[in-house]
């Protein structure tokens, strides 16, 4: 082998090894980001998390006090916003799966249910309060859970089309031989078999509206008191945080910070679990 | 015969309601377009197309332009690009030809942990830990060693304040990384371990062959890879917000506070007094809504290009 062959074996290997190598770092630079943001969440929240979170108002600037109102108005419009975005969603991906074959209308809606999917939350703030909270006059839950609810759609319409249409066509066929009428093979052989699958973009789809802020800031804006009413303004963890951490006070800091650990860890937690779920689901 | 008839009611009732929620689905997009056109109207009647090219921004006087907000969007959605665009091809290169298979599931996990975490958190990091350690230890060096530079140096003088265009950009950098690794590296899967084979049978070294053929065969895969990450990117508000500073004027230098549209919108649509004002508003949110539209239907037909090509072949 010549002198000329070995500098160009050498100059392969170099720049394979350099670049195998920074693409190492990129991992690590990840990673090592993951782990500052979550170690600054618990160094400064796990402290502020008492008890007294859970169970006293949000304060005035100065004075001790809670959570307790953000987390149940937060409670409030996730469930509402659930309730509201789940059905719609399955049944417009059962039309993607099961019945939109050879139509215009499917491949136009997933395509924009792709784009829903990612298009910025603040403008579908926007748009509900254009729609419900300019018309009616009044920021309300409702509102705040409807632009919620929008963020729900997208998703579970496309994690439902996609685990419908990983169940076996002979299935189908098999209900449809014993004359099954097709609703019915749609809701009890397809559903079934679909059925971790579906609830775990229902869980995602949970996670992902838990930690929004943006849809709220102008449907649900905020309350500092405990509100059970959906039709009046409404306190959110995440708006709360937002208000307290741009604000000048030491104490509110904290408690942003605790709040800030609380949706953390409910996200993740949710994450992990749906993730488990979908896992155990694969492995039946 | 009564139950079939009646079977086949209901089948065509399942059928139609099924369609109707998938016809609602589609019709909310253009739902958002014409809610927001309308509430747009009376600012695009006082200020015409001026409004897209004016940097005034004036509640009092009444004087509304998008230039300044329009510009701190893509500026920062420029540098978290050009950040986090190699640092997650890095990771899609790691994770589908280098790492052993025991790291690949956990490492896939804390990526994901990446994506989950909600953007109000970064915001917050970025606000209260980020910013000052940039400010003291990333910042003056900055300023030192590449504010001097011909061209480009104006971009990087200012004051060390740690909140500004840069900040922005870098955290965004960082929220997109998992959404763009992801992409990459499903589409890095698809690519046929045969072609692989021959390359490292010619010799290839692994860097070689993701250079040379994993990555021409996916390109409009990652590129849709990209432009999804850059729509989430422009449309980011929460993470933003906290850092940029919120600071109506044109400056060349990324180390200046500035405004992007989401972050103009959170900080001040509540407290806008006045049609005409409100309304700029909302014309901003339009203007976000067609831009990161165009970019989003642009990854999808990329996707679905690379999805075609790759039925045709197999």
């Amino acid at each position: 082998m010549s002198a000329l062959d070995n500098t160009l074996y050498l100059r392969r290997r170099i720049i394979n090894t350099v670049n195998l190598g920074i693409s190492m770092v990129a991992v690590v630079f990840a990673l090592f980001f993951l782990s500052w943001i979550l170690w600054t969440l618990f160094s400064n929240g796990f402290s502020h998390l008492g008890a007294s979170v859970f169970t006293q108002m949000t304060p005035p600037p100065g004075s001790k006090g809670g959570l307790a109102n953000a987390i149940v108005g937060s409670l409030y419009m996730v469930i509402a916003a659930t309730l509201v975005g789940t059905p719609v969603g399955i049944l417009a991906g059962t039309y993607l799966a099961e019945f939109g074959r050879g139509t215009w209308l499917a491949p136009a809606t997933r395509f924009i249910n792709d784009i829903l999917l990612s298009a910025p939350s603040i403008v579908i703030g926007l748009f509900v309060y254009e729609l419900v909270v300019h018309r009616v006059g009044h920021f309300s839950g409702w509102a705040g859970a409807l632009a919620l609810s929008l963020i729900v759609l997208p998703v579970v319409v496309r994690t439902t089309e996609n685990m419908l249409q990983l169940v076996p066509n002979t299935l189908r066929e098999a209900a449809a031989a014993l004359g099954a009428p097709q609703w019915k093979i749609v809701i009890m052989v397809t559903y079934r078999a679909a059925r971790a699958g579906m609830l775990t973009g229902i869980l995602l789809a949970v996670a992902r509206i838990s930690g929004e802020t943006a849809p709220l800031l102008f449907t649900a804006l905020n309350n500092q008191f405990w509100s059970n009413d959906l039709n009046g303004p409404m306190a959110s963890l995440a708006v709360i945080i937002f208000q307290f951490a741009m604000s000048p006070y030491e104490d509110w800091h904290h408690l942003a910070w605790a709040g800030a650990l609380l949706i953390t860890l409910f996200v993740l937690g949710l994450n992990i679990l749906a993730r488990s779920l979908f896992h155990q689901g694969e492995k039946q | 015969m009564k139950t079939r008839n009646l079977q086949a009611t209901l089948d065509v009732l399942f059928n139609n309601t099924t369609k109707l929620f998938a016809f609602l689905v589609f019709g909310t997009l253009f739902g958002i377009m014409v809610t927001l056109l309308v509430g747009s109207l009376p600012a695009l009647k006082a200020f015409g197309f001026h409004f897209f090219v004016s940097d005034a921004w004036n509640p009092v006087t009444i004087e509304f332009g998008a230039l300044v907000p329009i510009f701190g969007t893509l500026v920062t959605a420029v540098i978290a690009m050009l950040i986090g665009v190699p640092v997650s091809f890095g990771i899609a290169l790691f994770i589908t030809e280098m790492c052993p298979a025991w790291i690949k599931r956990p490492l896939g996990i804390a990526i994901e942990l990446l994506a989950g975490i909600p953007s109000i958190i970064y915001g917050m990091w970025g606000l209260f830990v980020f910013a000052p350690w940039f400010a003291d230890h990333l910042e003056p060096w900055i300023n030192t060693h590449m504010g001097g530079l011909p061209m480009i140096g104006s971009f990087f003088q200012g004051p060390p304040m740690g909140i500004g265009m840069l900040t922005a950009g870098f955290i965004l950098a960082i929220m997109v990384i998992p959404f763009i690794a992801s992409v990459m590296r499903d589409v890095f899967e698809v690519v046929p371990t045969l072609l692989k084979e021959s390359a490292y049978g010619l010799g290839a070294t692994t860097w070689e062959v993701v250079w040379n053929v994993v990555l021409p065969y996916t390109k409009i895969g990652v590129v849709g890879g990209i432009m999804l990450g850059l729509g989430r990117a422009l449309g980011e508000t929460m993470a933003v917000t906290f850092v940029i500073g919120n600071a109506h004027e044109l400056s060349m230098s990324l180390l200046m506070p500035g405004n992007t549209i989401s972050s103009a919108l959170a900080n001040e649509f509540t407290e806008a007094v006045g049609e005409v004002y409100t309304s700029s508003l909302i014309t901003l949110g339009m203007t976000l809504f067609v831009i990161t539209f165009i970019v989003l239907a642009l990854a999808k037909l990329l996707l679905i290009k690379l999805a075609t090509k790759e039925g045709k072949q197999s």
